[in-house]
């Protein structure tokens, strides 16, 4: 089948969505009122926008995610051959992760890992 | 013996002979499309309604029994119910991208389809680095979660879709650590080679300690990354009433509903291929009389059984354990989960060095 599938199974994706939201729109009838397009809340109206600074912490895990990431990304051409070549793998692995570690514990060290 | 492959085969030299090689492809295409389509439907009714049904059994009550035999229609009855209901979009939202949400979730959902072996020899793409693709692709549903909560312009969708952000990328790395494991012990990232390498026996078995661990840490962070309990503080109702989905209604609700058990489903299908064989039989060694009894039966009932084994054992955490908070679901990754992968993916290496697995 080979790479067409993707753009068939994207056409698909978009068409079920589509078909789906189009049906509902066309089965019923909606009506208009004032109430209607306010922001959900426990009953009352919502005060000041939701657009605003957000807490730090999911920033610093982000930025973290970021480093482990691009490591992980170079870890599968790695795993691929690392049966095949030997201890030379094993020895630059332990090398990767002593680095990694290190910066790691630097992280947690900062506090950059504690919830606030 | 009727399989998914020899029913492929039939259709594709059926239509070569009746049609020329492009028409042919094209309408291989459409056939691909809606059973791509078909599946998701499916597998939506099936999961909601297993979903319904095990956590009813577990609180020894019935669940669902009105609606046709055994309560079988409720969920094709919910999602009529779903239809006839209005999608709107709140004043104050970005109405583009909180439009453009569901398509991205339902789009990422259906594309990790591609390289997925559904039963010996039926995959729609064998490309050489399907788990890498795999992998990368999952983590593209995380824009969407977020797109859909900030976009919202509601703070429980946005506290929701942050949170879920967070656990998403946290988990990811786990799970990509233990994705690893596996592939070294194959050394190849290609599906179909992976489950050839599992034809005498399962990862789970052959890979000692390292594969066993590396298939709890699996379990574990993909329970986290589809946001299911006990890691489900995205979406806690009785905080965040709904998460990032608290301001979609109607279908636009459905399909996140949707792509979110299908995306139970896709993890479930991987870990099965990457630790259970796939559609491989369970095989032992030498007793060939015992493997050939297990070759009767159909890959494909293989595979799904295994899906369905590891979306059970899901769907069992539910019951068991208590909603953590987000310092210990945090902590829990990055103290406890990453350390112990990384320590494992060492021995791991130090075992596929040395040939002690079998």
């Amino acid at each position: 089948m080979g790479a067409s599938s993707l753009i068939v199974l994207i056409i698909a994706a978009i068409a079920f969505s589509g078909i789906a939201m189009l049906v509902s729109k066309i089965v019923l009838k909606a009506t208009k009122n004032k109430q209607k397009g306010e922001t959900y809340e426990c009953g009352v109206p919502t005060r000041g926008p939701s657009w605003v600074q957000f807490n730090v912490g999911y920033y610093l895990f982000a930025l973290i995610f970021l480093i482990f990431d691009v490591e992980l990304i170079f870890l599968y051409p790695w795993a691929v051959v690392a049966k095949s070549m030997g201890w030379l793998a094993f020895v630059e692995i332990v090398i990767f992760f002593f680095i990694l570690f290190i910066g790691f514990l630097y992280a947690h060290k900062k506090g950059a890992l504690k919830w606030i | 013996m009727p399989s998914l492959e020899n029913i492929a085969d039939i259709i594709h030299t059926w239509l070569n002979i009746t049609f020329n090689s492009t028409t042919a492809l094209l309408i291989e295409l459409v056939i691909v499309a809606v059973s791509a389509i078909g599946l998701f439907s499916m597998l939506g009714l099936i999961l909601i309604m297993m979903e319904r049904k095990v956590s009813a059994y577990m609180q020894v009550r019935l669940g669902p029994n009105r609606v046709g035999p055994k309560g079988m229609f409720q969920t094709v009855a919910d999602t009529l119910k779903l239809m006839v209901k209005e999608g709107m979009t709140p004043n104050g939202a970005d109405k583009f991208l909180f439009n453009l949400a569901p398509f991205i979730v339902m789009i990422v959902a259906m594309v990790i389809l591609a390289p997925l072996a559904f039963a010996k020899n039926f995959q729609l793409w064998d490309l050489n680095i399907g788990i890498l693709f795999v992998a990368s692709v999952s983590s593209v549903s995380v824009i969407g979660i977020l797109m859909a909560g900030w976009a919202s312009n509601n703070k429980y969708s946005l506290l929701g879709a942050m949170r879920s952000g967070a656990q998403i990328v946290s988990y990811e790395l786990s799970a990509g650590l233990s994705i690893i494991t596996i592939v070294i012990l194959t050394g190849s990232l290609k599906i179909s080679t992976i489950i050839q390498s599992q034809s005498d026996g399962w990862w789970i078995f052959k890979g000692h300690i390292p594969a066993l661990i590396a298939f709890v840490i699996f379990i574990i962070a993909v329970t986290a990354e589809t946001n299911r309990a006990p890691f489900d503080l995205a979406e806690a109702e009785s905080e965040l009433t709904a998460g990032f989905h608290t301001e979609y209604s109607g279908m636009k609700f459905a399909l996140f509903f949707l792509a979110e058990y299908v995306n139970i489903f896709i993890v479930c299908v991987l870990g099965a291929t990457l630790f259970l064989g796939g559609w491989m039989p369970l095989h032992f060694g030498t007793d060939t009389r015992f493997n050939e009894l297990m070759d009767y039966i159909p890959s494909s009932l293989w595979l799904f059984g295994k899906t369905f084994f590891l979306i059970f054992i899901i769907m069992w955490f539910r019951w068991t354990f208590p909603r953590l908070r987000i310092d210990q679901l945090l902590n829990l990754e990055w103290k406890y989960l990453l350390p112990i992968s990384m320590f494992n993916l060492l021995l791991t290496t130090l075992m596929a060095i040395m040939g002690w697995h079998f």
